[in-house]
């Protein structure tokens, strides 16, 4: 071990994203000179206001990039959360004479909690709920704002609302949102290179091959959406403080939008677009200030604008820059070095007996049809396992409820002596199991690389000791294994069919499963491929995991597989040795069709 | 008693409403899979052309009906190809996003035309209603639920003993089989966001009697709508309609013994509730993606 980190700590990694240090420098420098700029220039009270709105604004976008930008999840009640941190500071120090820090945070983490509750409801659902619970979280809110005068003051808003004693001075406070501004900024900037931002790019990417590589999928929209929830409530405490005063129409549905506007117009995927965005909107309307004659007009021009940018533009204004700079300066980077591929079929796991999958009278139906009924097999600790059987014989649905996509009807998976079968998907990751998909799930923004740390980053990983080097090592020792590691940094989508496939069955062994499920992994590959792939397989079987493979092309099952279970109508008609299975005449029939046919299901 | 059956009929009556503004989401959501949430603004711009014909120009009423019918079959075939269309292809946030703009656009473009007065649109008769034992029956409240009843028949015979419904049911079940046996999906499209355009458009025109004629109208009835989706049962058309009564009446009876200025609240909370409590329930096993 101790010379594989002498390797890793040599090799010459690219720096993707990474700013170098005087990168770092720069930021805070620039950080630095515009926060005192913005506290030592003499502004007029305008400009100052627009400063103050633009900067508080920019926070709570930020927000948006995190939620819609990386993990792909709707929000329509930003301005709501926004609201909470706002009226938590104006009531509080307004009316109860809280300190002004402890209102903030107090209205931060309550939109947080808030989006936290709100996420937890509903994101195990589609998006469509989420856009409308969204919607109408704002909409209760707004009606609370309102009609609780008691409490809030209701139409009238709330006055007198006080800053901290050290900042009262208006630009003194504005120097300090700006710096507020480029922390924030700096955190959302770097939050794709974290795990949890890993975790959420793969989720907007795909959100099934996020689970089957270990990621958490639930847990990880939950957590953008309360991130960009704390954003909104920081965003509106500093408004609050920044203006004295606040009304429940700064924080209706309309403001929703405008903030969807902006991360829209500047572009979702990184916070430089949601800075342009806001930028320009608060912007905008004031030099078009002879609009505000006609009510209406505005949030007119918003909405055509939205499906403008949605029509013409879905990168946003920076996206577009961006591709423009990118064809600028080419990416080329020399692969460094990288330790060759570890895998091991009990890596800190138990091994108690020669049997390392078992599947126990496994039954999944759909309403009356019975796609898989009453399957047993016991996969060998080492060996190529091979479930075949003609089409809808319920291979795939198997698969699937191994893997944790399906529950299953009834029946019991044990793994490695542990019962997984009420496990979610991304926990069977977490105990040994890798997978593939017959159609390719990759997360087709990021690189092959990406693709391979994704798949290493899992916590059930215990051969990675280490941070995100060590998954990176470990991903491009991966991909060399496939044979791929010269590519590493190009993006997924230019690679072929084949080679995709082989990132795929990369990304799965960079999680050093115990168990690797193959399902169709010959499909669509020509000869050439084929017998590369059966090679692979060889290599990999070799090399520690064992391997359950579905797949058509019997040449393929013959010569890798030592056991095969035959499946037909979602039941087994065969079970043990390669060669007797073949022979055997039930599957003859099966595959040929000596018998009448009966309607297949599924 | 008495009270209880008034609120009932009335609850029935606005629940009604909420049906048909549910339905339009239900074809829509069926034959393309995506929920268009401009749907209420179909409902807002109808009762608005309405009050432009009726009111301000002083047509007849059947005759501004009819005119408007044949402009919301028009706006509905207009906003399918600028705001659906384009984005077929792409996956169903863009689309959520692209819908959201053209509420947005289409409330406010109506709030620069006809500023912010909310409008007055008379009832369908002149009676304005029978007493009944204890009861008042509105005449519009009545009107409401028997075009819905019939509407809802209507719909039933067409989907089911048409072979252009039958068509629609095949587009939006797998509109690659459909097209692969020469029905033209984007025709369906077509005719599903007209058909639905007039199904929104019919519930505002009736409704806007009772409420009254405002930008914010749509969204709010668009929100209850597809809260009456989700109670009912998401993508399913008995469900809509049952949904969006039992709406109507929850938030009548809301309003009678709880708080009215919170009435508009209680569908939301409906909503929060069910996703929380009872999803599964309402749209039975969730089918997985296919992997």
């Amino acid at each position: 071990m101790k010379q594989d980190a002498a390797v890793i700590e040599t090799a010459s990694f690219p720096p993707a994203t990474n700013p170098s240090r005087t990168g770092f420098a720069g930021y805070w420098c620039l950080a630095l000179v515009a926060a005192s700029a913005a506290m030592l220039t003499p502004v007029d009270n305008y400009t100052l206001n627009i400063l103050m709105q633009a900067v508080t604004y920019a926070i709570a976008v930020f927000g948006l990039t995190i939620v819609l930008g990386l993990c792909g999840q709707i929000n329509l009640a930003q301005a709501a959360f926004f609201g909470i941190g706002a009226y938590a500071v104006g009531l509080g120090t307004a009316d109860f004479g809280i300190s002004f820090w402890i209102c903030l945070a107090g209205g931060a983490l309550g939109a947080m909690l808030m989006g936290a509750v709100l996420g937890a409801c509903t994101l195990r659902l589609g998006g469509h709920y989420l856009a409308m619970v969204t919607i109408s979280f704002q909409q209760i809110l707004t009606l609370i704002m309102i009609n609780w005068i008691a409490v809030t003051h209701g139409p009238d808003g709330v006055t007198k609302i006080q800053r901290p004693p050290l900042l009262s001075a208006p630009q003194m406070y504005l120097g300090f949102c700006v710096m507020a501004l480029a922390m924030i900024g700096f955190v959302v900037w770097h939050l794709p290179e974290t795990r949890l931002g890993r975790s959420m790019r793969a989720v907007r990417d795909n959100e099934l091959a996020a689970g089957v590589t270990g990621i958490n999928v639930y847990q990880t929209k939950v957590a953008a959406f309360a991130l960009s929830a704390l954003l909104g409530g920081i965003a509106g405490g500093l408004f609050a403080g920044g203006f004295n005063y606040v009304s429940p129409d700064q924080f209706s549905f309309a403001e929703s939008v405008v903030f969807l506007t902006m991360v829209l117009l500047g572009g979702v995927a990184s916070p430089i677009g949601a800075a342009i965005g806001t930028a320009l909107l608060i912007l905008i309307p004031e030099w078009l200030r002879f609009l505000k004659a006609y009510p209406g007009l505005y949030l007119a021009i918003y909405g055509m604008a939205v499906i403008l940018i949605v029509l013409f533009m879905p990168d946003g204004i920076w996206g577009f820059i961006k591709a423009r700079l990118n064809r600028l300066v080419p990416a080329s980077r020399a692969p460094g070095q990288f330790p060759a591929l570890v895998l091991s079929q009990d890596a800190g796991r138990a091994t108690a007996s020669d049997i390392t999958l078992e599947v126990q009278r496994l039954a999944k139906h759909f309403g009356g049809l019975k796609a898989v009924d009453d399957i047993s097999f016991a996969v060998q600790r080492g060996s190529v396992h091979a479930l075949i059987g003609p089409n809808g014989s319920g291979k795939t649905t198997t698969l699937n409820v191994l893997s944790g996509l399906y529950t299953p009807t009834a029946g019991k998976i044990v793994l490695d002596g542990r019962d997984i079968t009420a496990l979610p998907t991304h926990a069977r990751t977490a105990a040994g199991l890798g997978r593939t998909f017959q159609n390719i799930r990759l997360f087709r923004s990021m690189t092959a690389l990406e693709n391979v740390e994704i798949g290493s980053e899992h916590p059930g990983n215990a051969l990675v000791t280490g941070g995100r080097q060590a998954h990176a090592a470990r991903a491009r020792s991966a991909l060399a294994f496939v044979g791929l590691a010269a590519r590493a940094d190009e993006p997924v989508t230019s690679f072929s069919y084949g080679h995709q496939r082989l990132i795929e069955i990369a990304r799965a062994l960079a999680g050093n499963p115990s168990v690797l499920l193959l399902d169709e992994p010959a499909a669509g590959l020509n000869s050439t491929e084929k017998a590369e792939l059966s090679d692979l397989l060889k290599r990999i079987a070799a090399a520690g995991p064992t391997i359950l493979i579905i797949d058509h092309d019997m040449t393929l099952v013959s010569e890798v597989a030592s056991h095969i279970t035959v499946l037909n109508f979602g039941r087994r008609i065969a079970d043990g040795e390669s060669l007797a299975v073949l022979s055997h005449p039930d599957v003859i029939a099966a595959y040929l069709g000596t018998e009448p046919d009966a309607p297949a299901g599924a | 008693m008495d009270l209880l059956l008034q609120l009932l009929f009335q609850g029935i009556g606005i629940g009604s409403v909420y049906a048909l503004v549910a339905l339009g989401f239900v074809l829509i959501f069926r034959a393309t899979n995506v929920v268009n949430f401009a749907q209420g603004e179909f409902s807002m711009v109808a009762a608005f052309l309405m009050v432009v014909f009726a009111v301000d120009l002083g047509w007849p009423y059947w005759l501004s009906f009819l005119v408007c019918l044949a402009g919301m079959a028009l706006f509905g075939a207009l906003f399918n190809l600028v705001v659906y269309y384009p984005l077929r292809h792409r996956t169903f946030l863009p689309v959520i996003i692209s819908t959201i703009g053209a509420s947005i656009f289409l409330a406010n473009t109506t709030l620069a035309l006809y500023g912010p007065q909310p409008q007055m649109l008379p009832g369908w008769f002149e009676t304005q209603g029978f007493q009944v034992g204890g009861v008042y029956l509105d005449s519009q409240y009545l009107l409401i639920v028997a075009v819905t009843a019939v509407l809802v028949a209507f719909q039933y015979w067409f989907f089911e003993h048409t072979m252009l419904g039958k068509k629609l049911q095949a587009t939006s079940q797998d509109k690659e089989m459909a097209s692969l046996l020469g029905i033209p999906v984007a025709v369906m499209i077509m005719v599903t966001f007209i058909y639905s355009a007039l199904l929104g458009g019919i519930a505002g025109i009736l409704v806007a009697p009772i409420l009254f004629v405002s930008i914010q109208m749509g969204g709010s009835i668009a929100l209850k709508a597809f809260a009456a989706t989700i109670i009912g049962g998401f993508g399913d058309v008995a469900g809509a309609i049952m949904g969006g009564i039992a709406l109507g009446i929850v938030e009548t009876f809301g309003a009678a013994y709880i708080s009215v200025p919170y009435k508009d609240g209680f569908a939301f909370l409906v909503l929060v509730l069910f996703l929380i409590f009872r999803p599964q329930g309402i749209f039975g096993e969730r089918v997985a993606e296919k992997a």
